[in-house]
C-alpha cells in the first residue's frame, strides 16, 4: 500500500470535524507544523485534541485554538497559551488535564492493545475523581484507560516511503506512542528517504503504525526558552 | 534569609553520587548550578533526556533539544534520550533518587499542592503528580510566606491536592524542616532568621528540639 502522500493539506483532508486527534510535541519542540497549518486551512470544527501541551498564542495548536476548532484538550500542562487560558476561565473550552506520564502511558496503552492500566499517579487528587482505585502491595493506585483517537499526526526526524522513522534529540517525546495509537497516523518527517536507506537498527517507530507519511517543508522548530550559557 | 540561589545551594548538598536526579522548573533548576565537588549526579528531564547538560552556547542551540522547562540544553557525555512513556516508567518505577521541585503549599503530613489555583490560573500538573507519586526522596524549593506574608506550611492545604504524604525536606528562606510524623521538624535556620521568626511564619505543626544551626555558606 502507497504511504507517501504529497503534502500536509493532501494527509488531513479526510479529517472531519467533532473527530479525536492526537498530536505529538513537547512544548513547541517536535511537533507537527506543516499538519496543524493544514488543519488550520482546512477548518474542522469542535475536535478534541490530545497533546501535552496546547501551544502558544501564535503557533502550534495555539493557531489551532485562535480559529475556535477545538472544542476540548486533552493535556499535562497548558501554561504557556493566554488564550487558552481565557477560553478555558470564560468556560468556551473544555479540558482535561492529566499527569504527563499518565498522558504518556494512555497513548501507550492505546498503541500496544492494553485497554487500561493502574498508575500511583494522582492518588487523592482531582485526576482520580470517579476513576476506580485499588490498592497493590499496600500503594493506592488508580485505573486509567486507554484513549481512542481518529488520527494521531507526529513529527518525525526521518522516514522512509515505507512509514519507518527516527526521532532526533527530545523531539521525540510524545511522537513513538501516538505513532502507535491513532486509528490513522500521519507522519510528517524532514527528510524522506526511499524504503531501505534506513538502517533497521536504529528504527524508532516500526512502519506498521504509519499510514501515511510525507516531507514536510519550512519548518521553523520555534524555541520557546532561548537559554544560554 | 536566604536568596533563590542560597536555597539551591543548600539543596545541592543532599546530592550524593551517583544519584539520578530530577529538578523541577524555577528555583529546583538552580540547583544544577551548585553540584559539590567529587560527586558526579545524572539529571533526568522528564521530555525524555538523562544526562542534561548545561546551557549551550549560541552555536550549540539545538531547537530539538531542550529540558521540561522548553529551555535549549545540551547533553552530556554518557546521555540518552527516550519517549515520555519510557521517561515516566523510569520515574514510576523508582529509579530517580531525588526529586526537587516548588510549591505552593505543603502541609504537615507531607502533602503537596502546585498545579492550579481554582479560578484563577490553570497550568496543569505537567510531570509532578507522577514524580510526587512515585519518588524514593522529595525536596521541596519554596518561599515560606507568600507575597501577603501569609504561611505556605499548613495545617491543611488550601489548594487542590498534588499528591499525599510525599514531601520529606523543605527548604525555604527561612529554614530547612524535614516533614517527620509529629509534623515539621526545624533542622537548620538561614542566616540572620530566629526561632521565633521561622514560629511566625509556618502554620503547620512545628517541632523545635536542641540547638538548631544556622546554614553555613
Amino acid at each position: 500500500m502507497k504511504k507517501v502522500v504529497s503534502n500536509a493539506s493532501e494527509a488531513v483532508r479526510d479529517i472531519q470535524d467533532g473527530m479525536t486527534l492526537m498530536l505529538g510535541g513537547f512544548g513547541l519542540c517536535g511537533i507537527p507544523e506543516n499538519c496543524i497549518t493544514a488543519l488550520v486551512n482546512l477548518g474542522v470544527k469542535n475536535l478534541t485534541c490530545i497533546s501535552n501541551n496546547a501551544g502558544v498564542d501564535d503557533f502550534g495548536i495555539g493557531l489551532m485554538l485562535k480559529g475556535r476548532q477545538v472544542k476540548k484538550m486533552i493535556s499535562s500542562y497548558v501554561g504557556e497559551n493566554a488564550e487558552f487560558e481565557r477560553q478555558l476561565l470564560n468556560g468556551e473550552l473544555e479540558v482535561e488535564l492529566l499527569p504527563q506520564g499518565t498522558l504518556a502511558e494512555r497513548c501507550r496503552a492505546s498503541g500496544a492493545g492494553i485497554p487500561a492500566f493502574f498508575t500511583p499517579a494522582g492518588y487523592g487528587t482531582e485526576v482520580a475523581e470517579g476513576k476506580e482505585t485499588r490498592e497493590f502491595d499496600g500503594k493506592q493506585y488508580i485505573m486509567e484507560k486507554a484513549f481512542n483517537s481518529d488520527y494521531a499526526i507526529v513529527k518525525a526526524w526521518k522516514g522512509d516511503t515505507d512509514g519507518n522513522l527516527i526521532f532526533k534529540a527530545t523531539a521525540r517525546n510524545f511522537n513513538p506512542m501516538m505513532a502507535m495509537a491513532g486509528k490513522i497516523t500521519i507522519a510528517e518527517v524532514e527528510e524522506l528517504v526511499p524504503a531501505g536507506d534506513l538502517d533497521p537498527n536504529f528504527i524508532h517507530t516500526p512502519g506498521i503504525f504509519v499510514n501515511k507519511i510525507f516531507q514536510g517543508v519550512d519548518y521553523e522548530k520555534r524555541i520557546e526558552q532561548r537559554t544560554i550559557r | 534569609m536566604l536568596t533563590k540561589q542560597q536555597i539551591a545551594q543548600r539543596i545541592a548538598r543532599e546530592l550524593k553520587d551517583g544519584y539520578y536526579v530530577n529538578l523541577g522548573i524555577g528555583i529546583p533548576t538552580l540547583v544544577a548550578n551548585y553540584v559539590p565537588e567529587g560527586i558526579n549526579v545524572t539529571l533526568q528531564s522528564e521530555n525524555g533526556l538523562l544526562g542534561m547538560g548545561p546551557f549551550p552556547t549560541e552555536e550549540e542551540i539545538d531547537a530539538d533539544l531542550i529540558n521540561a522547562g522548553k529551555q535549549t540544553v545540551t547533553t552530556l557525555p554518557g546521555s540518552s534520550f527516550f519517549d515520555s512513556a519510557t521517561s515516566f516508567a523510569m520515574i514510576r518505577s523508582g529509579r530517580v533518587d531525588l526529586t526537587v521541585l516548588g510549591a505552593m503549599e505543603v502541609n504537615d503530613n507531607g502533602d503537596i499542592a502546585n498545579w492550579k489555583i481554582p479560578g484563577k490560573m490553570v497550568k496543569g500538573m505537567g510531570g509532578a503528580m507522577d514524580l510526587v507519586a512515585s519518588a524514593k526522596n522529595i525536596i521541596v524549593a519554596m518561599q515560606h510566606t507568600n507575597r501577603d506574608g501569609e504561611s505556605k506550611l499548613l495545617k491543611k492545604l488550601t489548594l487542590p491536592v498534588t499528591g499525599l504524604g510525599c514531601v520529606k525536606k523543605v527548604v525555604t528562606d527561612l529554614c530547612v524542616m524535614e516533614v517527620t510524623e509529629r509534623g515539621f521538624e526545624l533542622k537548620e535556620l538561614a542566616p540572620g532568621v530566629s526561632i521565633d521568626q521561622v514560629k511566625t511564619a509556618t502554620e503547620g505543626r512545628l517541632i523545635i528540639e536542641g540547638e538548631i544551626p544556622e546554614i553555613q555558606f
